[in-house]
């Protein structure tokens, strides 16, 4: 008797159902991605053993920096062994900025700063704190939620540890680190969200560093609420500026838990006025004090996403309804709504179209059993209409230009529950309908269990949403940031059709409407696009060549 | 602290005892087991070296005492036993099996340290706290799609319960030994010159028996260092800390070993803020130092607690006229003053002291060492010039080799099998540890650093592989991945030198690798035994299939071994 998850169990993966997403960026940071999914959890976990046992004592040598044999610059190679294994197997992210100049050090920094790329690296390898930022995992990411620190503060990680779970739009994730250090400060705990490509934490290379790095935290949070700027884009401030003064009413004690918020939220706790038994700091006095209110959840303020036009009109908050019960979206949830919300700012109209589908019915009954779908054979007939209108496939992304796709690249609309996702069948104009079809349930397996790879749901040049299944006969869709057209498909219902000789007849007829951005498909484009589309539909048997 | 395990074991084998054995090995899917377990028994096993000279001279000082008979035979008793804690009532139990008349002489209740002001009453916390930590983890609730509004508790409801387990336990191990027909004298017994035993009021002994033989089972009590004021009300030890009392807001715990490590698990989950005072650099530091580390990221660092290491609590004054309680924190090196702490309460988890005054060892030449009756490798005690005292043992906290209830129990047993007439050793190695935090830790046999020196001293070589919760199935649907199981072991041999587990159920996991180190089972032969899928018990299931042994397997596993 086997179990069916015996295979997993053996290998030590999760079995939890919701795998997590391995993503990679290599050393030479673009991202890959893991293979072999299941065996991932298991290669992590011996990853780590082999590093920590063959790698703890010198690590934990109280002075390793002056041990030359250790120093960071001449071990990349050999742990460079390491890390691509974890590229090719293993599959986490590693996210540390290499941007982050020292406070202390800006001279030696600077000095191989403007040089190419490489030299850059080499400057980084020297530099001693770190950040390890969010990680963009999608373009339609613009923050993430730390789901946990595998690392708390305090801790020394190596190369490839696993600091932290981060749960993006569509996936939660395991990041890495590519760099030996301590982790000095954790900008934003867990349950707490962070815009991409902000700095979550601070990774320290020795002891002495870690005060240094909490200075920095202090003078980012600081620089932080003045002026929400791209994290890494500013020169290291100067010194932390000295704390506010405030009246010394306390001897300084503090109780354990207001002691770990004031790490937290970054009060200098020195300066907070205690207010429990015997003058001792609280925990709410330190809430008190970072000006929060309890129980809420700290994110710094997202910074607008480099890309957008504009800041988006404030969201009217209307009075909750009473009895009801509110439900929080999920971050899928979210990340639809503001992609939604985003669609508003993009002019668009719609353009239906019916067309007979009985022969395209009768290519279905003939390749159904070799698992092609009706969605599959849209997505081809879309496919090749748009390699004969490349405007549809066109997307504007700057409001004063076409941007050409060379890949057709068709993203389908899926219901999940509690969500949407659109996963991308690339290249879908040279893939024949076996092909696609193939991919499409592998894809549709990945999106259920959340294991979708970025490049999987946003790659997409055109999008198809059909809910013909339903019995819907026409409907509309909202456009998706960054692609110029979506098409929106319903039933094909037998309809009595008076062809032109005049002969009246039932076939069967599908409407399509597709709703396009008028910056950059017009109303003939659309028309054309249709109209050769209704065509392949209305012959289909160029689908099968 | 930590036998609950063993009470319940020695509890329930007085109902087994007698005839389940034979009975057991009737019913049909038992009868393995049994061979197994029957022969684990009989058989002297347990890592003795079984010379057949010794034995036999074993068995013929056995049989001068006469003590095979069971009866008097010119004593009072053929055993009798001081102290009626866990080690003696598993000594006792173990005594009538092997047909001996037995009393046990208790100066205070039956049961001891373990089940009135251990263990016992400390699970009872720890269950309380355990529930509370899920309900208040609204994340983890939300995860499983739970919703509970503001737990709360009764402070008076928990200690009561903690309370009523302990006297439930009490009379359970009374009526055991009633039941066997074990006499329970009641008064403190002082040993009076060979064999011979007074007990009665403490100070005014007035009755004496003869026994053919005597063990010291004695215990311990809470150790308390010297400039630390107890007043059990805002300084106490876990003796009045079980009794729950008062959830102080703020509370420093003194020594992080198991007991400590409990009590702030308990704390914690009742709204307390914990200040650990730890004198070694590290907290933690009977624990193998890569659980340790993972302890401290699981039960510390994300909890209300924070920590000084390196420190002694040089001066602890209680709370009084408005005051908090004033812990002084000198540096554990230089002795230099470094801080003062402010608290509403500390507990002194500093470890146990052995209790062994007024037992009149001086009568019989017999001089403690920091208080502990000196013993050889079988229990029997040493006295000043070095010679074992004949007919007189010590177990259990008393003689300091592993203080812990259930080695208590075993080294009674122990005992009992050689004045049986059959020689043993009890292997100490194979003695599993726990510590009943949330998650767990349990642990048998060496730590890593342990296991290393060991192997460079004899020259074999030391393999380590580790498991994680977070690939179990049965962790993860209980939301619980947290944690590792960790095996050391000789490559060369299979033979397991320590296993080691954080994680959900960790104390309940241990004993598979406890009782392979018994039995002295093997890598390669217990990685063929079959776990029930989806059970915690796969993550051992996959550390023994992850070693990777040398040598092929010794035994087909259709054959019990026990070796």
């Amino acid at each position: 008797m086997v179990h069916p998850s015996d295979k997993l169990r053996r290998f030590g993966s999760r079995s939890d159902g919701r795998k997590r997403c391995q993503v990679v960026r290599t050393i030479n940071g673009d991202w890959r991605h893991g293979p072999t999914l299941q065996w991932a959890g298991r290669l992590h976990l011996t990853l780590w053993f082999v590093s920590h046992s063959h790698l703890a004592p010198p690590r934990r040598a109280p002075d390793s920096a002056a041990q030359p044999a250790f120093s960071s610059t001449q071990r990349s190679p050999e742990r460079r062994v390491i890390s691509s294994v974890i590229v090719h197997q293993c599959a986490m992210a590693s996210l540390i900025s290499p941007y982050l100049s020292v406070p202390t050090a800006p001279g030696r920094a600077r000095l191989a700063a403007p040089g190419a790329p490489r030299r850059r690296r080499m400057a980084v390898v020297r530099a001693k704190i770190r950040e390890i930022f969010m990680p963009a995992l999608s373009s339609t990411m613009t923050e993430g939620k730390i789901v946990s620190w595998t690392a708390a503060e305090g801790d020394r990680v190596a190369k490839g540890d696993p600091v932290v779970v981060v749960e993006s739009d569509k996936a939660d994730m395991d990041v890495e680190t590519f760099h030996d250090g301590i982790v000095a400060v954790v900008l934003v705990p867990a349950g707490g969200t962070a815009p991409v490509g902000a700095p979550i934490a601070l990774l320290a290379e020795s002891e002495e560093e870690v005060a240094l790095a909490r200075a920095r935290a202090q003078a980012l949070s600081q620089g932080q609420s003045k002026e929400p700027s791209p994290p890494h884009a500013t020169a290291a401030p100067g010194p932390p500026p000295p704390a506010p003064v405030a009246p010394q009413a306390t001897k300084g004690i503090a109780t354990p838990y207001a002691k770990k918020l004031a790490k937290q939220h970054r009060v200098d706790i020195a300066g907070v006025v205690g207010t429990g038994p015997h003058g001792r700091v609280t925990a709410a006095d330190v809430e008190a004090a970072a000006g929060i209110k309890h129980k809420q959840k700290v994110a710094p303020p997202p910074p607008p996403p480099p890309a957008a036009v504009g800041p988006a009109p404030p969201m009217p908050v209307l009075p909750p309804v009473p009895g009801g019960t509110v439900v929080l979206f999920t971050t899928m949830q979210a990340a639809v709504s503001r992609n939604m919300v985003e669609s508003l700012r993009v002019p668009t109209f719609r353009v239906g179209y019916s067309m007979i589908t009985d022969k395209l019915d009768a290519l279905y009954e003939k390749v159904k059993s070799k698992g092609v779908t009706k969605t599959v054979l849209l997505v081809k007939a879309a496919a090749v209409a748009l390699t004969q209108h490349p405007v549809v496939n066109a997307s504007c992304r700057d409001g004063k230009s076409f941007s050409y796709n060379n890949n057709v690249n068709i993203g389908v609309a899926v219901a999940l529950e509690g969500g949407l996702l659109t996963p991308v069948l690339e290249d879908a104009d040279k893939l024949d309908i076996y092909l696609l079809a193939q991919k499409w349930r592998v894809l549709l397996k990945k999106a259920r269990m959340k294991q979708l790879q970025p490049n999987e749901y946003n790659s997409g040049t055109f999008t198809l949403s059909n809910l013909g299944m339903f019995g819907v006969n026409k409907f509309d869709a909202i456009l998706p940031a960054g692609q110029g057209a979506i098409m929106a498909v319903g039933a094909s219902r037998p309809t009595v059709v008076a062809d032109k000789d005049g002969f009246f007849s039932i076939k069967s007829e599908m409407l399509v409407n597709v709703t396009a951005d008028h910056r950059i498909i017009y109303g003939a484009d659309l028309a054309a696009f249709l109209q050769t589309f209704a065509k392949i539909v209305e012959d289909p048997e160029i689908l099968t060549l | 602290m930590q036998s609950t395990a063993a009470v319940s074991v020695s509890a329930s084998a007085t109902a087994s005892r007698g005839g389940a054995r034979s009975e057991a090995a009737r019913r049909p899917g038992g009868i393995r087991v049994c061979g197994l377990r029957g022969e684990a028994l009989t058989c002297p096993s347990l890592r003795i070296s079984q010379a057949p000279a010794r034995l036999a001279a074993a068995r013929a000082a056995a049989a001068a005492n006469g003590a095979v008979a069971g009866s008097g035979g010119g004593f009072d008793y053929d055993l009798v036993i001081i102290g009626a804690g866990v080690g003696g009532h598993g000594a006792a139990l173990h005594a009538v099996e092997e047909g001996l008349k037995t009393a046990i002489i208790e100066g205070d209740v039956v049961g001891g340290t373990c089940v009135n002001r251990g263990c016992v009453p400390s699970k009872a916390l720890l269950a309380v706290s355990g529930r509370m930590r899920e309900l208040h983890d609204e994340h983890h609730m939300k995860s499983m799609g739970l919703q509970v509004s503001s737990p709360g508790y009764d402070r008076q409801g928990v200690a009561d319960h903690a309370n009523n387990l302990a006297s439930k336990i009490r009379s359970n191990l009374t009526n055991s030994m009633k039941a066997l027909g074990v006499d329970i004298l009641t008064g403190v017994g002082t040993i009076v010159g060979k064999q011979k035993v007074r007990y009665g009021k403490a100070g005014f002994p007035d009755k004496e028996i003869t026994a053919r033989n005597i063990i010291i089972a004695t215990g311990s009590v809470p150790f308390v260092p010297k400039g630390i004021e107890i007043d059990g009300k805002t300084v106490f030890t876990s003796d009045h800390a079980l009794k729950l009392e008062s959830v102080p807001d703020w509370i420093a715990i003194v020594g992080s070993g198991y007991i400590g490590l409990e009590f702030s698990d308990v704390y914690t989950a009742l709204g307390s803020e914990v200040t650990f005072v730890e004198a070694l650099d590290q907290l933690m530091p009977g624990f193998d130092p890569e659980i340790a580390k993972l302890a401290q990221r699981v039960l510390i660092n994300p909890r209300k607690i924070d920590y000084h290491t390196g420190v002694f609590a040089s001066k602890i004054t209680p709370a009084k006229d408005g005051k908090p309680v004033l812990i002084e924190l000198i540096d554990a090196k230089t002795k230099e003053h470094k801080e003062t702490l402010e608290v509403d309460a500390a507990l002194i988890a500093t470890g146990r002291a052995p209790f062994t005054k007024g037992l009149g060892l001086e009568n019989i030449n017999v001089v403690t060492q920091r208080g502990f009756v000196p013993v050889d490798e079988r229990m029997r005690v040493m006295d000043a010039d070095g010679n074992v005292v004949p007919n007189l043992y010590c177990i259990g906290d008393a003689n300091g080799k592993l203080m812990l209830a259930h080695a208590a129990s075993a080294q009674g047993i122990s005992v009992v099998e050689q004045i049986s007439g059959k020689d043993h050793i009890l292997n100490h190695l194979s003695i599993p540890a726990a510590c009943f935090t949330h998650p767990e830790i349990s642990m048998v046999g060496l730590t890593e650093p342990q296991a290393r020196e060991k192997a460079d001293k004899e020259g074999f070589e030391v393999n380590v592989v580790k498991t994680s919760f977070k690939a179990n199935t049965k962790a993860l649907a209980e939301n619980e991945g947290d944690g590792i199981a960790k095996l050391i072991y000789r490559p060369d041999t299979g033979e397991i030198l320590g296993v080691h587990i954080l994680g959900l159920h960790a104390a309940d996991l241990i004993h598979e690798a406890s009782n392979a180190i018994a039995l002295g089972t093997r890598v390669q032969d217990i990685k063929f035994a079959v776990h029930a899928h989806p059970t915690l018990s796969e993550v051992l299931d996959e550390l023994f299939k992850a070693a990777k042994v040398n040598s092929g397997v010794s035994h087909s596993v259709n054959e019990p071994v026990a070796a």
